[in-house]
């Protein structure tokens, strides 16, 4: 694995065991001894603490030093509504292109005189560049690369962490704040990817190991993997992006048109405005032709990513496939997320081919485990 | 107890063989969510896919270890699958063959041979 890329966290997962696997061009764990069904299951009863250092993190100024203008500028590429993001607050948004597609999701927060931008690891240099040759005569963009990022998910994260940053129980869901800990400022949101509630911490590189120390040593706190991650997400009903949204599927054939706001819709104060607007709103207007939706196997076997999804048990052509699925440790039950003709109802059973036999699967809502934000 | 190079174990008895995956295979595999099994009267050639495992990672498949019928399977593992992690090598067997030249076992690693294999 010469080629590829290290957290600072790095020595910290070979001490605790994890077991590392290229992902994104990094090396990461995608387990550590105590394997994925017991992670999960702690994250959803505990805290597990992830290291997501390999995201990108790309803070955002407009060069006249108006956050609006910011805002105003990262408008012109998403279908989002960034203006009307009030300061301490974060959102979720989608990159689009010009068919209405979707280039990569990320959270977007206003931290009072700028913007600051957490992307996808695989996407980020391509993120950053996007930005630059777009935005890059108004706004200034850094991307940061002395801070790690970690995630703190569960039941038990507000305990743990409010142990060394106390006041964090201030923090309701997707609020950002800068807190100090030690000599070390953190930006902390309230945040994560796993349904629970939960933090994303950035941290300097320098505090990253003693800090993340720090919580592991308290007892309520377990090191997660990439294995965990994917499953806490999946249960949770949330787009791993490459694979559940891409650059062919629009935001609305992703079922993520909650992150649309008004303003950015047909008779909204900004209305349209980002690439792909025409085949977004239309779609919006009209319905999509498919729709990404969520699926129930019966029995135990999982159908996974790239399973064929057919109307019947017996003949016809296939109507959709598979873009995640797994067994979610939780919910004791596979679980899957399929695109589908979209005039198809929950409840209605498929059929997905596994290893040449047709199982029936009923669409069903997502999330598939409640998720536990703190409002 | 012999063993293949697909990390499956074998106990014989009489001409009859149970027949299981090795303590280092379920680690490998992970949390074990499913195990599909062949049907008891099924007759198998060596290397045949007969069961599928399926792990929270990943599916794979167990191969027929040697020719022969299928006799029983251990159908308790259908509602437990974790058993597979928890005792591999007992009461996670997967199913029980009558061998069709039973001196085909020898042609398997022993213990000392499996253990080299996985180091």
């Amino acid at each position: 694995m010469a080629d590829l890329k290290r957290t600072v966290l790095y020595d910290l997962h070979i001490e605790l065991g994890g077991k590392m696997v290229p992902f994104a061009g990094y090396e990461m764990p995608v387990q550590y001894p105590m394997g994925v069904m017991k992670e999960h299951l702690h994250t959803r009863s505990g805290a597990g603490l992830f290291d997501v250092s390999h995201m990108g993190q790309i803070l955002m100024s407009a060069k006249s030093g108006a956050v609006g203008d910011a805002a105003l500028a990262l408008e012109r590429l998403v279908p989002v509504d960034i203006l009307g993001l009030k300061e301490g607050r974060q959102r979720y948004a989608l990159f689009t292109n010009e068919i209405g597609g979707i280039l990569d999701d990320l959270m977007v927060a206003n931290r009072g005189d700028h913007l600051f931008l957490v992307v996808n690891a695989a996407c980020k240099d391509q993120d950053f560049a996007h930005l630059k040759a777009h935005l890059g005569d108004t706004c200034d963009l850094g991307m940061v690369t002395d801070r790690a990022l970690l995630a703190l998910q569960g039941p038990a994260a507000e305990a743990a962490l409010a142990r060394l940053v106390p006041d964090v129980v201030d923090l309701k869901f997707m609020d950002v704040a800068i807190r100090q800990w030690d000599s070390a400022e953190l930006w902390i949101s309230r945040s994560g990817y796993t349904g629970e509630d939960g933090f994303e911490i950035s941290v300097p590189e320098k505090f990253a190991l003693s800090f993340a120390r720090a919580l592991l040593a308290m007892e309520e706190v377990a090191p997660i993997g990439l294995g965990a991650r994917d499953s806490l997400r999946l249960e949770a009903g949330m787009c791993l992006y490459g694979h559940d949204i891409d650059t062919t599927t629009s935001p609305v054939e992703g079922n993520v048109t909650w992150a649309i706001q008004k303003a950015r819709r047909a008779g909204g104060a900004r209305e349209g405005g980002f690439p792909g607007a025409a085949r977004i709103l239309k779609e919006l207007a009209d319905g999509p032709a498919r729709r990404r939706v969520g699926l129930r196997p019966e029995g135990r076997a999982p159908m996974r990513e790239g399973t064929e999804v057919f109307a019947g048990p017996e003949g016809g052509a296939a109507i959709g496939t598979i873009t995640s699925g797994g067994f979610g440790p939780s919910i004791e039950a596979p679980m899957a997320m399929a695109y589908l003709p979209a005039d198809l109802n929950e409840g209605t059973v498929v059929y997905g081919e596994v290893r040449g036999k047709r199982l029936p699967a009923a669409i069903s809502p997502m999330p598939f485990q409640p998720n536990q934000y703190k409002r | 107890m012999k063993y293949t190079e697909d990390h499956e174990w074998l106990r014989a008895e009489g001409d009859i063989v149970t027949v299981g995956i090795t303590a280092h295979a379920s680690e490998q595999l992970g949390d074990v969510v499913f195990v599909e099994l062949p049907e008891a009267g099924t007759s198998v050639s060596k290397d045949d896919e007969i069961c599928v495992i399926e792990s929270v990672k990943a599916a794979s498949d167990i191969r027929a270890p040697l020719d022969g019928e299928i006799v029983e399977v251990n159908d308790e593992l259908a509602d437990n699958p974790g058993m597979v992690n928890e005792d591999p090598t007992g009461k996670a067997w997967f199913f029980k063959m009558k061998l069709a030249d039973k001196s085909a076992l020898d042609g398997l690693m022993d213990e000392a041979a499996y253990n080299a294999l996985i180091g």
